[in-house]
């Protein structure tokens, strides 16, 4: 039996509530949405919070409103998300929230949740006996990096499927506390540390996520799993571009998602493909740009080299996919899964 | 560590489970799973991971498959929890469990009762689901042993069972 640990339990009805909460008990305290990811590593005792601010209760994080683009709130389950008409546009996001874990994790797992996930490790999301028997490692309890023994950071992996997507459909993201409140690009919000992987600090809370028009733009999100289910991404790559008539390339984004400790965009690949059409020529230059970026660890499900070698493929199979080629067959036999 | 100055109290609340208010006292950090278990006597639902990896816990929350492990007990106040052991009324089986047995679709049967309740929403919502549906509506429930075929087909029969009673 893995039980949690204690914790005191707060459930706060709105935003300003739980920001205070959160400033009154300093870094103890943690917010919790679905608890798909927080509750697992409580189990493990990678984190244990004194206090749980619970923001399930909180309706204003469930709001979704069109202005200039689109604002999801970051309390939405991610099946909300999926859901969403008014999120259609935005294929990118709906793909990638669609092959995050399964229908039931996507039942309770939030969009907030799903940025701010914790990144991961084969030596760090393991019980606390196991861990123990290595004597822990840099990310928790521990004071070396079992992946890369000579690593003064720790090299944890981010494995958000959703913040590549948004990243490269161009998302902000709000973050409000007791004091003050921001909104950055998304991508701004993560740090290439597998501990202090968020610039968030512990007393701000994520409430919303807000995308730019999506007037013409065509966006899409692949990823590499063992499983058709369940899996983290071992690798994820977003592309988002914006055609003119003729199908030349006006503007551009590219991310990576799970070959780094966060997520992020690679803009000489974007920048390769404005002004052209996505031909197989300028395909393959972009993806070749794009997958030099990719550094992926030795600390996740499959081969290593592998998982390097078919970057360029994936970026390849994101952009044929915006240039209107029918991916489908593709996607069935990797994603094993209709999207 | 700061807990030793925490006050450790049990919780309180009116939980209702398979249509049933039933008043249950247990200690704040207790998932759902272990409140059904070892506090309600619910044992129907499976313990399998604990961590979100298998579905054995699968119930329903406000009529969607959730995973109980992952579920603080504290949050299920106003919500309606089902369970497997309140499929069958009375003596009579959900068509669901009637077309597992006569399908042998559960073999060691740990898998079974997520599966039954992942697969009770799929058909509320969706009453004459084709292969894949069924296919993505249970791919969060590991089966180990009896293979998936027979599952997909217990729940075929059951929603044609479903149809014509209707
Ligand atoms: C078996 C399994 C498979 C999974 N597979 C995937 C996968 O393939 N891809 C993937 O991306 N994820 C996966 N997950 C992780 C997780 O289910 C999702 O990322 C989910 O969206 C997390 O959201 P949550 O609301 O449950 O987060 P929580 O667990 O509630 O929170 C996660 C973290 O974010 C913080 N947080 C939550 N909301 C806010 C907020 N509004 N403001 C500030 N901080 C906040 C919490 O304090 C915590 O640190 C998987 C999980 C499991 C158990
Ligand atoms: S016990 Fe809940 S998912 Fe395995
Ligand atoms: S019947 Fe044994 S795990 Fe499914």
């Amino acid at each position: 039996m893995m039980r949690l640990p204690w914790f005191e339990f707060r459930a706060p009805s709105s935003v300003a509530e739980a920001a205070r909460i959160l400033a009154a008990e300093g870094p103890d305290a943690m917010p919790i949405a679905g608890g798909t990811d927080l509750l697992p590593n409580m189990k493990r005792r990678h984190q244990t919070p004194r206090t749980l601010v619970s923001l399930r209760r909180i309706e204003s994080l469930k709001k979704v409103s069109n202005g200039a683009g689109l604002t999801l709130g970051a309390g939405l389950t991610l099946t909300e998300v999926i859901h969403e008409p008014k999120a259609q546009p935005y294929g990118a996001l709906r793909q990638a929230a669609a092959q995050v874990a399964t229908v039931h994790l996507r039942n309770m797992g939030t969009l907030g949740g799903n940025l701010c996930l914790d990144t991961r490790c084969t030596y760090y999301n393991q019980n606390y006996e196991w861990r123990k028997a290595i004597d822990f490692c840099l990310k928790k309890d521990g004071g070396i990096c079992w992946v890369a023994t000579a690593s003064k950071r720790c090299v944890a992996m981010s494995s958000t499927d959703c913040a590549p997507a948004l990243i490269a459909i161009g998302a902000k993201a709000k973050l409000v506390s007791a004091t003050d409140e921001r909104e950055l690009a998304l991508e701004s919000l993560y740090n290439n540390d597998g501990i202090e992987y968020l610039k968030r600090r512990p007393d701000e809370i994520l409430t919303e996520i807000r995308l730019p028009p999506a007037a013409g733009w065509r966006s899409t999100y692949w990823k590499l799993r063992r499983r058709g289910a369940f899996d983290f991404p071992v690798l994820g790559v977003a592309a988002a571009a914006r055609f003119a008539k003729d199908g030349t390339v006006e503007e551009a984004r590219i991310a990576l998602g799970a070959v780094a400790s966060r997520p992020f965009l690679v803009p000489k690949a974007a920048e390769a493909l404005v002004g052209k059409k996505l031909t197989d020529d300028v395909i393959a230059e972009a993806a070749t740009l794009a997958a030099s970026r990719a550094k992926p660890m030795d600390n996740a499900d499959l081969d290593l080299y592998w998982r390097k070698q078919v970057a360029a493929d994936f970026v390849g199979y994101a952009l044929r996919e915006l240039r209107g080629d029918d991916m489908r067959g593709t996607r069935l036999r990797i994603a094993r899964q209709i999207l | 560590m700061s807990q030793g100055v925490m006050v450790r109290r049990n919780v309180h609340i009116d939980l209702r489970v398979n249509g049933e208010t039933q008043e249950a006292s247990f200690a704040p950090y207790k998932t759902l799973l272990e409140v059904l278990r070892e506090d309600l006597g619910l044992t129907g639902t499976k313990h399998g991971c604990e961590l979100g990896e298998c579905g054995a816990c699968a119930v329903l929350v406000d009529g969607e498959p959730q995973l109980s492990c992952l579920v603080l007990a504290v949050e299920c106040e106003g919500r309606s929890i089902e369970t497997v052991e309140g499929m069958a009324k009375g003596a009579e089986l959900h068509p669901l469990q009637a077309a597992f047995a006569d399908l042998g679709a559960a073999q060691c049967g740990y898998c079974t009762p997520g599966i039954l309740m992942t697969a009770k929403a799929l058909l509320e919502r969706e009453p004459s689901p084709t292969r894949d549906r069924i296919r993505e509506a249970i791919s969060g429930n590991l089966c180990r042993c009896t293979g998936y075929q027979q599952i997909y087909e217990a729940v075929e029969e059951a929603a044609r069972r479903m149809k014509e009673s209707a």
